[in-house]
């Protein structure tokens, strides 16, 4: 068990009357897979886009490396504290090669600033160094997924499971030290599942931390560090993966709790 | 399939018909000066008939056409073949157009200029609305601003061509960060309503603001660009062009002058943006144009990267500015309407967005097309809508569409227009 990473202190955001995410505290720690589940509007995506910028939150804090991440301008949450993520419907740039989609990750290093952006132009600033730098980790990347053969086509034509794996490639190349994941598994086969479950633990394995949305219970079970079960926007339950299995109030989320009237005659 | 013949025939009746309406007063009924001044119909109703029977005929068989049983579709959207093409029809417009002063005659120079300014101009604004996906209607105010920073630092200052040419550039790009700033935050339509105010604000201010601008009057006598201090007039001074090689004094030495320059100037802007695009900040730019939400989350400053497709942009939109000011050696508000905008992003859209070679073709047939039409008086117009909607149904993604990817592990690909965002805003 590493230390921890990123800590979220009393978490709540709040949209005009909906109170989407209460009063939510956790910790993520270093070298851990950390899995974020509960039902549907449970409020995961909304913590997730708390932590990665997208959202502002109404209070609360988002620690991470000493910095506030709800304090941070979105992009340099990537750039300073080291967050990347996917999205739950995947995003990739379609009409870029899936090599471009990596080169593209890793802007900030091959361009520090504009002025070495402009630079460029003219073949200065360092710029081809920094470039087949960014080549070598691409192609790093690319063996991990198991996309090398398909470097240079569109990633808009890629198969569904190998696009989740590009967008999970994309993210790792922007050298991150938690990989948040929503959703990862959705819409793959038992055997892409698998192979995606492998590929987490070898990023988890490699240093970078983990925390995941998944519905897939099997995935979320063998993989698992650490879950953290939301319902109606607040934190119902916190343990390892066998701790959570056994938890009454997360069966009663799940399954429905069960009245105790109906059962007294 | 006779229900599908009753309908195509309906649908042709109904063009047809709708045909008539539109032409039948416009061009059926054209009037005519009689003795004394009078005014009288002419009607025309052969001519009538042909457009009407014209459009029932093409309509039906565009209808059939499009019945017909379909091919199975093409596999994989990639043809690398293309490039072959793309490099070949790339290579022959540039022999074409750098020889064009030998073998044209004055008149064939002039069009090449400007055929070369919307080239120009089409390139700058491809790197906007082709690469970063920001839809720019108000194009033309950074070719005003170029086009005034030229004029009245030369005016005020006596500042020569080579000398303003970078301002102008950097003025407009001063500008373009300007615009940028608001529009930031806006998407789509509403982007695109915000240029094209802004087109319009710059317009207004060179037209009232009058002790600066000269207002309607606009600023004349502008001076022309010289090479290396040769002047070029029509005497045999020993510092003109002429006498300093003991040629014979003519307007056309300046003419083809001025062509090069623009045909320089437009390389530039060639070079610049096709590097850029294979350079990080290009490959942003066009990450950008595909999802910008995911480029936030990759920590791209998608502000910076936005302003940085604007000011650079508008740069090259400034140094065409500056070269129309040398070239007309007049500017008034009066060349920097909306048309402008429109025509400039209309070679943009019709020559395919991000390509360049289809920017410069589209020019070449929009602008130099309408030269070549203007025989046909008021029937140029009509031909050119109907050019171009031609194109826009048998080639909706523009004339040269697809990209190159940047950069590749083995040998790319063309990537078909298919697969590829056209931006949000």
């Amino acid at each position: 068990m590493g230390d921890t990473l990123l800590s979220v202190e009393t978490l709540t955001m709040r949209f005009g009357g909906l109170l989407a995410v209460n009063e939510v505290s956790f910790d993520v720690r270093a070298g851990d897979i950390t899995a974020l589940i509960g039902p549907n509007g449970a409020g995961k995506t909304t913590v997730f886009n708390c932590i990665t910028g997208f959202y502002r939150p109404t209070s609360g804090r988002i620690l991470m490396g000493g910095m506030d991440l709800a304090k941070l301008p979105g992009h340099q949450i990537v750039q300073r504290a080291k967050v990347a993520r996917t999205f739950q419907n995947i995003r990739l740039f379609a009409g870029m090669t899936v090599l471009e989609n990596l080169m593209v990750a890793q802007h900030n290093t091959v361009m520090p600033d504009v002025a070495h952006g402009l630079l460029a132009v003219f073949g200065l600033g360092g710029y081809r160094k920094l470039e087949a730098d960014a080549i070598e980790r691409a192609r790093y990347w690319l063996d991990q997924v198991g996309l090398t053969a398909r470097a240079d086509e569109p990633a808009g034509s890629l198969p569904y499971g190998a696009q989740r794996r590009l967008e999970i490639a994309r993210a790792m190349c922007t050298g991150p030290q938690l990989l948040c994941l929503d959703e990862p598994a959705a819409g793959l086969n038992p055997r892409e599942s698998d192979e995606l479950s492998a590929l987490l633990i070898s990023i988890r394995d490699g240093g970078c931390a983990v925390l995941l949305i998944e519905h897939d219970m099997g995935v979320v079970m063998r993989i698992s560090d650490h879950v953290i079960v939301l319902d109606h926007g607040t934190r119902i339950a916190d343990g390892t993966a066998n701790e959570i299995k056994a938890n009454k109030h997360v069966i009663a989320a799940y399954l429905g709790e069960e009245d105790p009237e109906e059962v007294v005659l | 399939m006779p229900g599908t013949m009753r309908d195509a025939l309906k649908d042709a009746a109904i063009s047809a018909l709708i045909a008539f309406g539109l032409f039948g007063a416009m061009v059926g009924l054209p009037t005519v000066t009689g003795p004394g001044g009078k005014l009288s119909l002419d009607p025309q109703p052969l001519t009538v008939a042909i457009i009407v029977a014209v459009v029932f005929v093409g309509r039906l068989g565009m209808l059939l056409w499009q019945g017909r049983p379909k091919a199975p579709p093409k596999p994989i959207s990639a043809a690398p073949s293309r490039f072959q093409f793309a490099r070949i029809a790339g290579v022959v417009l540039l022999a074409v157009a750098a020889t064009l002063p030998i073998y044209g005659g004055r008149y064939m120079i002039d069009n090449g200029v400007l055929v070369m300014t919307y080239v120009m101009l089409g390139w700058g604004l491809n790197i906007v609305v082709g690469l970063a996906g920001l839809l720019d209607l108000g194009y033309v105010a950074f070719y005003a601003v170029g086009a005034y920073s030229y004029a009245l630092l030369s005016q005020d200052f006596g500042w020569g061509f080579w000398t303003c040419l970078p301002l102008a550039g950097i003025l407009a790009a001063f500008w373009g960060i300007l615009l940028g700033f608001p529009v930031l935050r806006l998407r789509g339509d509403y982007l695109a309503i915000v240029t094209l105010a802004f087109g319009e604000i710059i317009r207004i201010v060179l037209l009232n603001w009058t002790s600066l601008t000269g207002g309607p009057n606009g600023i004349s006598g502008i001076p022309r660009p010289t090479l290396f201090g040769l002047k070029f007039t029509n005497t045999d001074d020993p510092g003109t062009f002429a006498g300093f090689f003991g040629l014979e004094p003519s307007l056309t030495h300046r003419a083809a002058f001025l062509y090069y320059v623009i045909f320089a100037l437009a390389l530039l802007t060639n070079w610049v943006s096709t590097r850029l695009r294979r350079l990080p900040l290009g490959r942003a730019w066009e990450a950008l144009r595909e999802d910008e939400i995911a480029c936030r989350a990759l920590g791209i400053n998608v502000t910076v990267t936005k302003l940085t497709a604007f000011a650079i942009g508008a740069a090259f939109g400034g140094f065409a500015g500056a070269f129309f000011a040398t070239r007309q050696a007049f500017v008034s508000p009066e060349s920097f309407t909306f048309i402008e905008s429109a025509i400039v992003l209309a070679v943009v859209v019709l020559g395919g967005l991000g390509s360049q070679l289809g920017v410069a073709l589209a020019a070449l047939v929009m602008i130099g097309g309408g030269e070549v039409f203007r025989d046909f008086n008021e029937y140029r117009m009509l031909i050119f809508g109907v050019a171009l909607v031609v194109v826009m149904v048998v080639r909706p993604r523009g004339l040269v569409s697809g990209r190159t990817p940047s950069v590749t592990l083995g040998k790319g690909v063309h990537i078909g227009a298919d697969m590829m965002s056209q931006g949000h805003g």
